[in-house]
């Protein structure tokens, strides 16, 4: 044991002696929940739309005028022409085209049926299908009104409410700030451990290290554990910063969060020290490391819904630790869960947390 | 727990790399308390022998004990008695004087009083204790050697292995270097030292001289120098080199 605080002692000294590892500890979590947490959003504003209005009638203009003036749109310009807004499309100056064929308001009038048609720049799915569905909520108000003027008293034949649990407001923020203090601790917790080790390779300290009767287990600990301090102080002050600076509300137990941390940081330390281990220069971990993170971030469900993945996906991330902390963190953050609500996915990250310490505890050769 | 004379025996000591045999059945024993000179050229397998004797990398056979324990099992304790200065510079540069001394004693168990007395006791000796908190980094190579050493002996171990510890250092301070040596022996430390600067051979009680992964010659250099017919270390290894050509 004195041999682990003998190796914790120097690290700390070595840690703060260099002169980036304030700046990184301060300045990525603000940076970190600036950036991310204002600027990516799912919500589409300023929708860029074109109408081909073809039968220019007051049913027709009705239908255009309930979109003007929906907030959400911004009419770029409207012609009864529709190889203009097809050349639009084309060149990416509008988001959106909705066609009003000629003959809507009599086809409306005789059949009590018309169609218009919207076309959508789908590059991008998600935003596609969002702002289509926009777009068809604008369409369905309108035959409400239509409805509603024909026959009066018809009423709706299935009315619905509705209201949002735990994120009342939709905001975005709330959903994303959580998902980036995980991030925040990950990275702390994956790269300053690996490179750490491999540091000592390349310096050829390691070598002195190997030749004296220091244990696998103590080398590995000693390893840990400052990063583990400064990745949890890290976890603090980003909570700090979520619940005073962006008001996002904390509704579970603090401690739980921090104990749900302290076991997730052993897994992903875990794997960056089982990386160090089987690279010999600081270029080569970072990659590894780069490229293990990168997949698990994009996989992990925060910018992304993981019940929207395919099932081969969702089973890739039962080995991703950074969805199971995602998960958790939101639950307890914003539902307020409790311990036993998560106790399934407590679990499994202890249960992770033990494999990759055990593994990077075997890989670490002390004899070549 | 060393009832045996020797402080190394190595018998039919064998290490490839794929085809590649970097000692080809290296026999020698090493005294207590011997200053055992190991020379050779560049490559010719030096370092990785001695990293077998340190227990860094294992031997591909041979019966090998250093300080009366198995290589191939008893690793740990050989590195209980064991003090190693690799060629490589082993002190952390981004920590002072001081702080590498407490590391090093911290991890092989001395407790807090020997630490301070031993770095006390160091620093005196180099004459150093201005510099007692000054970072590695900033401190001259020849310093940061007879440091380093200092470090190797901290725990007062059986034998010390130095890889090559005076590569690149200017004659006074090789000079000093070999003083620390001398001393160290006087206190019962068994000195393996590799080297390829044949003038320091003239130091060693013993002195075996490998050419091509194979040891070709071993004796007092008074024995080598008469066997070789050589007014000196340089000519012996030379003549030696010759013949492998």
């Amino acid at each position: 044991m004195r041999t682990i605080f003998y190796i914790v002692q120097k690290e700390f000294l070595q840690i703060f002696r260099n002169r980036m590892m304030l700046p990184i500890i301060f300045v990525i979590p603000v940076v970190q929940l600036l950036i991310l947490s204002y600027a990516v959003t799912f919500e589409i504003k300023n929708i860029r739309l074109f109408i081909a209005d073809s039968d220019n009638s007051v049913a027709s203009r009705n239908l255009s005028s309930h979109l003007r003036s929906s907030p959400f749109y911004n009419i770029v310009d409207e012609t009864p022409d529709p190889s203009v807004g097809t050349d639009l499309l084309q060149s990416g100056k509008i988001h959106q085209m909705l066609v009003i064929p000629r003959g809507f308001e009599k086809d409306l009038a005789l059949a009590n049926k018309a169609q218009v048609q919207i076309i959508t720049d789908a590059i991008n799915g998600s935003a596609a299908a969002l702002m289509n569905s926009y777009t068809m909520s604008v369409v369905n108000d309108y035959n409400r009104a239509i409805i509603a003027e024909i026959a009066p008293d018809a009423g709706q034949p299935v009315a619905v409410t509705w209201s949002y649990w735990f994120n009342p407001e939709l905001d975005y923020k709330t959903y994303m700030v959580p998902g980036i203090l995980v991030l925040l601790v990950t990275i702390i917790g994956m790269f300053l451990s690996g490179m750490n080790v491999v540091r000592e390779k390349e310096t050829g300290t390691i070598e002195q290290i190997n030749v004296t009767p220091i244990r696998k287990f103590e080398f590995i600990a000693g390893k840990l554990i400052p990063f583990w301090i400064i990745a949890l102080f890290e976890l603090a002050f980003g909570l700090i910063l979520a619940k005073f600076v962006f008001n996002i509300p904390i509704l579970g137990n603090v401690f739980l969060i921090f104990s749900v941390a302290s076991v997730y940081l052993i897994a992903v330390m875990g794997i960056g020290l089982f990386i160090s281990t089987i690279t010999d220069t600081q270029q080569q971990s970072m990659f590894i490391a780069w490229f293990v993170l990168v997949i698990f971030i994009l996989m992990s469900g925060l910018f992304t819904p993981v019940e929207s993945m395919p099932q081969w996906a969702r089973n890739l991330n039962l080995l991703n630790p950074i969805a199971y902390f995602i998960a958790i963190i939101r639950m307890i953050m914003l539902k307020g869960s409790v311990f036993q609500d998560i106790i399934n996915n407590f679990l499994i990250l202890s249960f992770y947390g033990l494999s990759m310490l055990l593994l990077s505890v075997w890989r670490y050769r002390k004899t070549t | 727990m060393q009832t045996s004379e020797y402080a190394i025996e190595a018998h039919g000591l064998v290490k490839k790399f794929g085809n590649f045999v970097a000692n080809d059945h290296l026999t020698f024993d090493v005294k207590k308390g011997e200053i055992f000179g190991f020379l050779g050229a560049n490559g010719a397998g030096k370092t990785t022998a001695m990293k077998i004797l340190c227990g860094l990398l294992l031997p591909t056979s041979g019966k090998i004990k250093v300080a009366g324990f198995d290589v191939y099992t008893q690793t740990n304790l050989i590195k209980k008695h064991i003090g190693y200065m690799s060629q490589k510079f082993s002190l952390y540069e981004d920590l002072s004087i001081e702080e590498n001394f407490r590391f090093y004693g911290g991890i092989y168990g001395l407790s807090r009083k020997q630490i301070a007395e031993r770095t006390s006791t160091m620093l005196k000796k180099l004459d150093i204790e201005p510099l007692r908190k000054s970072l590695i980094s900033s401190l001259p190579l020849g310093i940061r050697q007879k440091l380093a050493f200092s470090v190797a002996i901290i725990h007062s171990p059986g034998i010390v292995f130095l890889d090559e510890p005076t590569g690149g250092v200017d004659p006074i301070t090789r000079r000093q270097f070999w003083e620390m040596i001398y001393e160290a022996s006087e206190q019962g430390i068994t000195v393996f030292v590799t080297t390829h600067y044949m003038d320091e051979a003239e130091y060693c009680n013993r002195v075996s001289i490998m050419v091509d992964g194979r040891i070709e010659a071993l004796g007092t250099p008074g024995e080598l120098k008469k066997k070789f017919d050589a007014t000196d270390m340089n000519q012996v290894f030379l003549k030696l080199a010759r013949k492998a050509g």
